[in-house]
C-alpha cells in the first residue's frame, strides 16, 4: 500500500510545484509568462480573493471563532442551568432572536440555545487544536524522514505504517476508552495520536520531489548550509501539500469529535460539546426533533465551513485543477 | 480587426489533380480565447490553402497561432474558453465549421488525420499500441477486433517498427520516442487520408532520429499524394519537404513564399530576423543575431503591425496601421506567385 | 509479480506486530479492574477474584499477556469473554452481518459516486458541476450520525417506509437504508474524487488524439476517459475501508444491526478486552490484504506500474 500512496500523492506535489520554464504554447497560457510573474502563493491569493467559498467560508469561521471565545457575548444564561418546568419546552413557534428560549429548551429544561453557542468552544478547541498537533509532529517526521532519508526513513516510515494501519475513529474509541476523564486535550490526544499519518506522509513526499529540484542542488552547489537549504528551499516548497490536507482534514476532526462524544467515547458532562446534546436529543427524536436540530445544524454548519475552506484553499493551491 | 484580403493560391506543383478548389482553405480564421485575465486573440484572420500532394509548412513561435489554426481545422479546440467568433474552413468547398457534429467526426481521422507534438502524451498510456490503431479501424470502417488487430501489425511494419508482430501488445511507454512518432504517424496515416496535419512532428525526438521521422513522412506523403500542413519552429526542417510556407506572428501570416525564395529573400522583417538566428558556420566566431524583446502579449496586441517594438525597421506608421499582406513583386513590379507580405515596407527588405 | 506479493505479505507482519500491540497496550492499561467490576457495588470474594484472574491471565506482566496472546491468535484463538464465550464464535455471528451491510454500502458507493462525479467531471463548470459540488460538501459536513439519525426519523418514523431496526440482516432490503447512511460519506469522496480526475483527464493530450482521431464522444469518454480516470478512484476505495469500518460502529448502532460495530461497542463498554483485541486484529488483516489487493489491481489498471 504505501507504494500506492506514494504515487498519489507525488502526483499531488508535482501538481503543486510552482510552474517551472517552459510554458505551453496554448495562447490561453502564453500571456501569463509575461506580465508580472505570480509566484505560488501569489496566484495562490489571487485565485482565493476572486472566490466566493472562500469568503462565505471566512466569514463563517471567524463569527465561529468569535463565538467561541466569547460566549458570554451572545447569551446571559448559564448553559448548564436547567429549569425542569421548561422540559423539552418550545414557545408556540421557538423564541424571540437571542433570547435563551430561541431554540426551546432540552429534556432537562436547559437552553438549546445557550447550549449551542457554549458547545461551540469544544469543537473548535478541538478541530484546531488537533490539526495543529498533527501538521507539528507528521510535518517535522515526514520532513526529517523525506530529507535524510537512509535509516531514518525507513524507522519513520515504518512506524507511519503501523499508525495508518488502525482505523482511524475505531482506534481513537479504543484509545479515549482508556481514560476515565474525558477532556478536551485528552481527545485532542487521542486523535492527533492516530491522525498524524497522512500529514507525515504527504510532507515525506512533497519534501523527497522539492529536494530533488534544480534549485536546491544550485542552492547547495552555492555552498547553502543544510539548515538553510531545508528552511529557505525545501520547506516553502514543500508546504502547499501539507497545508491543503491540513486545512481539509480540520472539518473531519470536529467531527471526529462529535462522533465520539455521542457514542460516550469522547467530551463528557460538564463540558459542554454538540455531540452529547445530539445523543440526547436523539433519544426523542420523535416528539422533540428540536433538541436534535439545533446542536446537530451548528456542528455541521461548522464543518461545512471548514470543508469550505480547505476546498477552496485546495484549489488556489493546486493549479492542475484549475 | 482588419481583415486580411485573400491571398492569391500558390499554383500546386506535381498537380495531377484537374480540380480547381483546393483541398483545404482556410478564410479569414479567428480565434479567440476567454481566460481570467481577458481575451486573448490567438488567430487574427489567417487565410491559407493546401492541394492534394502539397506541403505547406506553418513557421512561427509559441503562441503565434499556428497550432491553434490547426486545432480549429481538426475541430478539437477547447470551446469554451476557446471560440471562433469569425471565418472559415473549407474542406474540399465545404464550409467544415457549419457541419454537424457525426458529418465533422467522420471527416476527422478519415479524411483528415492529425500527428501531435508529444507522442508519449498524445498516446493512451493505458492502451495498447495495437488497441489504439485498430480502433481506427473499428469505428470508421467496423471491422472486427481481430481483423483489427491484423490492420495494426500491417501500418506497424510500414511505419518501420521492427518485430511488429510481437509489439502490437505493448504499451506507448514501452517504445522509444523515435518509434512513438512512428506510431502516431501510422494512426494519421491508417485510413489514408487526404491531408495531414503534423504539429512540430519533430520537436520532441533526438535529431539524429529526427530526419529519419521526417523522411518517413515525406515518403509516405508521395506515396499516398497527400496534402500536408507541417507545423513548425525549425526553419532546417522545413527546407527539405516544404513545398510553400507561410510565416505566422501574433495569430496572423505576415509572409508567404515558394520555400526556395523565401530563404533566398525574405519579404518581412520578422522572417529576416529567423533567418539570421540560425547559426552559420561562415559566421563563425561572431555572436549570433537573435530578434530582442518577446513574443507579444496576446491579451493585448500592440497597435498597427504587431511586430513592431521588435522591429530593427519601424516607423511611426507601423505603431497605427496594420499591415494587410499584399502581394510581393519584382522591383519592375512583375509578379513573383505566391508571393506575399504583410510589411509596410516589403519592398525595402526584399529589395533594399 | 509472485516474489513481490512475497514480500509484501512479510512486510505485513512487522505492521501488523506493532498495530496489534498498540491496541493491546491501549485496552490493558485501562485503571481499574474488569474483574472486580462484573461484582458492581457487591463485596466480591478476593479468593474469587484472584483465580479469575489468573484464568484470564490478567496476573501476568503485560509483555507476557501479549505474547501468549499473539501465541494463541497464530492457533486461531482469540480467547474467551468474561462471560465464558469464545471471541471467536461472536466474531463469526457478527462478522457475516458487517459484511453484507459493507457490500450494499460499496455497491451504493460506487454506483451513485462514480456516476455523480462523471457526470460533474463531464459538464466541468457548468451548472451541474456546482450543484454536485454543493451537494457533496454538505453530505460530508454533516455527520455520519446526525445523518442516521434523520433518515431514520425522516423515512421509517415519518414515511413509515421502511423498518427503523434491521429485523433480518440477511434481508437486502432491510440493510438497503443503513447501507445507504454508511455509504453516504465515502461516496461523497468517490463523487468528488472522480469529478476531479475527469475534469483533470478530459484535458489530457490523448483525450485531444482520441478526438483527432474522429472516435465517436461514446467512446472516447468511455474507453479513453474512463479507463484513465478509474485507476485513483479504485485506490481511493480501497484506502477508504478504514473509515468504512468506523462508519459502521455508527450505522449498526442507530439501526441495531447486530454487526461487527455493534459487537465492538459492547465490549468497549464492558471492557471486554479480548474482544476489543480480536475485533480491532481481524480489522487490521482485513484493511492490510485489501491494500494488497488493491496494489495489485493498480498494475493491472495501468500498465505503467510494476512490481518487481
Amino acid at each position: 500500500m504505501p507504494d500506492v500512496i506514494k504515487t498519489k500523492t507525488d502526483a499531488t506535489t508535482d501538481a503543486l510545484a510552482p510552474p517551472a520554464a517552459g510554458a505551453p504554447e496554448s495562447a490561453a497560457d502564453g500571456h501569463k509568462s509575461q506580465g508580472k510573474p505570480r509566484s505560488l502563493w501569489g496566484d495562490a491569493w489571487y485565485d482565493l480573493r476572486h472566490r466566493p467559498m472562500f469568503w462565505i467560508s471566512s466569514i463563517l469561521l471567524l463569527f465561529l471563532i468569535v463565538v467561541a471565545a466569547f460566549p458570554g457575548l451572545f447569551t446571559s444564561v448559564d448553559p448548564r442551568d436547567g429549569d425542569l418546568t421548561n422540559h423539552f419546552l418550545t414557545k408556540p413557534e421557538l423564541g424571540s432572536f437571542f433570547q435563551p428560549d430561541w431554540f426551546g429548551y432540552d429534556g432537562q429544561g436547559r437552553s438549546i440555545y445557550a447550549r449551542v453557542v457554549y458547545g461551540t468552544r469544544a469543537s473548535i478547541l478541538v478541530g484546531v487544536g488537533v490539526t495543529a498537533a498533527v501538521t507539528i509532529i507528521g510535518g517535522l517526521l515526514g520532513m526529517l524522514a523525506g530529507y535524510f532519508g537512509g535509516w531514518l526513513d525507513s524507522i519513520i516510515s515504518r512506524i507511519t505504517d503501523i499508525f495508518f494501519g488502525i482505523p482511524f475513529l475505531l482506534g481513537a474509541m479504543v484509545v479515549l476508552n482508556a481514560f476515565t476523564e474525558r477532556k478536551v486535550y485528552v481527545v485532542i490526544f487521542a486523535l492527533a495520536f492516530l491522525g498524524w499519518t497522512s500529514i507525515c506522509r504527504v510532507m515525506r513526499s512533497s519534501v523527497i520531489t522539492a529536494k530533488q529540484a534544480d534549485y536546491v542542488t544550485a542552492a547547495r552547489a552555492l555552498g547553502a548550509g543544510t539548515k538553510r537549504i531545508l528552511f529557505r528551499h525545501v520547506l516553502p516548497n514543500a508546504m502547499a501539500p501539507t497545508i491543503v490536507v491540513a486545512t481539509i482534514a480540520l472539518g473531519g476532526y470536529i467531527s471526529a469529535e462529535a462522533t465520539l462524544s455521542f457514542l460516550g467515547l469522547g467530551l463528557a458532562d460538564p463540558t459542554i460539546s454538540w455531540g452529547i446534546d445530539i445523543a440526547q436529543g436523539s433519544k426523542d427524536i420523535r416528539d422533540n426533533p428540536h433538541a436534535l436540530f439545533f446542536p446537530a445544524g451548528m456542528l455541521s454548519l461548522t464543518v461545512f465551513a471548514f470543508i469550505m475552506l480547505g476546498d477552496a484553499v485546495r484549489d488556489a493551491l493546486d493549479p492542475k485543477l484549475r | 480587426m482588419t481583415i486580411i484580403e485573400e491571398t492569391s493560391s500558390v499554383p500546386t506543383p506535381r498537380s495531377g489533380d484537374s480540380d480547381t478548389t483546393p483541398l483545404l482553405e482556410v478564410r479569414d480564421l479567428h480565434v479567440e480565447f476567454h481566460t481570467r485575465d481577458g481575451v486573448a486573440k490567438a488567430v487574427n484572420g489567417v487565410n491559407y490553402s493546401v492541394s492534394s500532394g502539397e506541403t505547406l509548412a506553418v513557421l512561427g513561435e509559441s503562441g503565434s497561432g499556428k497550432s491553434v489554426t490547426a486545432q480549429a481545422i481538426m475541430g478539437i479546440l477547447d470551446m469554451p474558453p476557446g471560440s471562433i467568433p469569425q471565418g472559415q474552413i473549407l474542406y474540399r468547398g465545404q464550409d467544415m465549421l457549419t457541419m454537424s457534429y457525426e458529418e465533422r467526426r467522420k471527416i476527422r481521422g478519415r479524411k483528415i488525420a492529425m500527428i501531435f507534438q508529444d507522442a508519449l502524451s498524445s498516446l493512451n498510456p493505458v492502451l495498447s499500441v495495437g488497441y489504439q490503431l485498430g480502433e481506427m479501424y473499428r469505428v470508421h470502417e467496423g471491422l472486427s477486433r481481430k481483423a483489427a488487430k491484423a490492420k495494426a501489425i500491417e501500418l506497424m511494419e510500414r511505419v518501420n517498427i521492427p518485430a511488429a508482430k510481437a509489439r502490437v501488445n505493448d504499451y506507448p511507454h514501452q517504445f522509444s520516442g523515435g518509434m512513438r512518432q512512428r506510431i502516431m504517424i501510422a494512426m494519421a496515416l491508417a485510413l489514408e487520408p487526404d491531408l495531414i496535419i503534423a504539429d512540430e512532428p519533430t520537436t520532441a525526438l533526438d535529431v539524429t532520429v529526427q530526419a529519419q521521422v521526417m523522411d518517413l513522412l515525406a515518403d509516405l506523403q508521395r506515396e499516398f499524394n497527400m496534402g500536408l500542413i507541417l507545423i513548425t519552429h525549425d526553419l532546417g526542417v522545413v527546407a527539405d519537404v516544404a513545398d510553400k510556407i507561410a510565416v505566422m506572428y501574433a495569430g496572423r501570416i505576415v509572409e508567404t513564399a515558394p520555400v526556395h525564395e523565401l530563404y533566398k529573400r525574405p519579404a518581412h522583417p520578422y522572417t529576416r530576423g529567423l533567418l539570421d538566428s540560425i547559426p552559420r558556420l561562415d559566421q563563425k566566431g561572431q555572436e549570433l543575431y537573435a530578434i530582442k524583446g518577446l513574443p507579444p502579449n496576446l491579451l493585448k496586441i500592440p497597435a498597427g503591425c504587431a511586430f513592431n517594438p521588435r522591429c530593427p525597421k519601424a516607423q511611426d506608421i507601423c505603431r497605427t496601421d496594420v499591415p494587410v499582406l499584399d502581394p510581393v513583386t519584382e522591383q519592375d513590379g512583375t509578379e513573383l506567385p505566391g508571393r506575399g507580405s504583410a510589411c509596410h515596407f516589403w519592398k525595402e527588405t526584399i529589395h533594399g | 509479480m509472485g516474489r513481490y506479493v512475497a514480500r509484501r505479505l512479510l512486510q505485513m507482519i512487522p505492521v501488523f506486530i506493532g498495530t496489534t500491540l498498540i491496541i493491546f497496550l491501549m485496552v490493558h492499561i485501562l485503571p481499574g479492574d474488569p474483574i472486580r467490576a462484573m461484582w458492581g457495588d457487591k463485596a466480591a470474594d478476593p479468593a474469587q477474584v484472584a483465580a479469575l484472574r489468573a484464568d484470564f491471565g490478567l496476573d501476568q506482566p503485560l509483555w507476557k499477556q501479549y505474547v501468549d496472546y499473539m501465541w494463541g491468535l497464530l492457533q486461531g484463538d482469540f480467547g474467551k469473554t468474561f462471560g465464558g464465550r469464545e471471541v471467536a464464535d461472536e466474531m463469526s455471528e457478527a462478522f457475516p452481518v458487517t459484511l453484507r451491510l459493507t457490500m450494499v454500502a460499496l455497491i451504493i458507493e460506487i454506483i451513485i459516486g462514480i456516476g455523480l462525479g462523471a457526470w460533474a467531471g463531464l459538464k466541468a463548470g457548468k451548472a451541474v458541476d456546482t450543484g454536485v459540488l454543493i451537494f457533496t460538501l454538505v453530505v460530508i459536513s454533516i455527520p455520519v450520525f446526525v445523518l442516521g439519525y434523520l433518515a431514520r426519523f425522516v423515512l421509517a418514523d415519518e414515511l413509515g417506509w421502511v423498518a427503523p431496526n434491521v429485523q433480518d440482516s440477511t434481508d437486502y432490503a432491510q440493510l438497503f437504508l443503513p447501507g445507504f447512511v454508511l455509504a453516504m460519506l465515502s461516496m461523497a469522496y468517490v463523487a468528488r474524487l472522480t469529478r476531479t480526475t475527469f475534469a483533470e483527464n478530459l484535458r489530457a493530450d490523448y483525450m485531444r488524439t482520441a478526438m483527432a482521431k474522429g472516435l465517436p464522444r461514446r467512446r472516447i469518454v468511455g474507453v479513453h476517459l474512463l479507463r484513465n480516470s478509474l485507476i485513483p478512484v479504485v485506490t481511493f476505495l480501497g484506502t477508504d475501508v478504514g473509515g468504512f469500518i468506523g462508519g459502521a460502529v455508527i450505522t449498526e448502532g442507530i439501526f441495531n444491526v447486530q454487526g461487527v460495530g455493534n459487537l465492538l461497542f459492547k465490549a468497549l463498554q464492558g471492557r471486554e478486552g479480548s474482544t476489543i483485541v480480536g475485533v480491532v486484529t481481524v480489522f487490521v488483516l482485513i484493511i492490510l490484504l485489501i491494500n494488497l489487493v488493491v496494489d495489485l489491481l493498480y498494475a493491472v489498471l495501468d500498465p505503467r506500474i510494476r512490481y518487481a
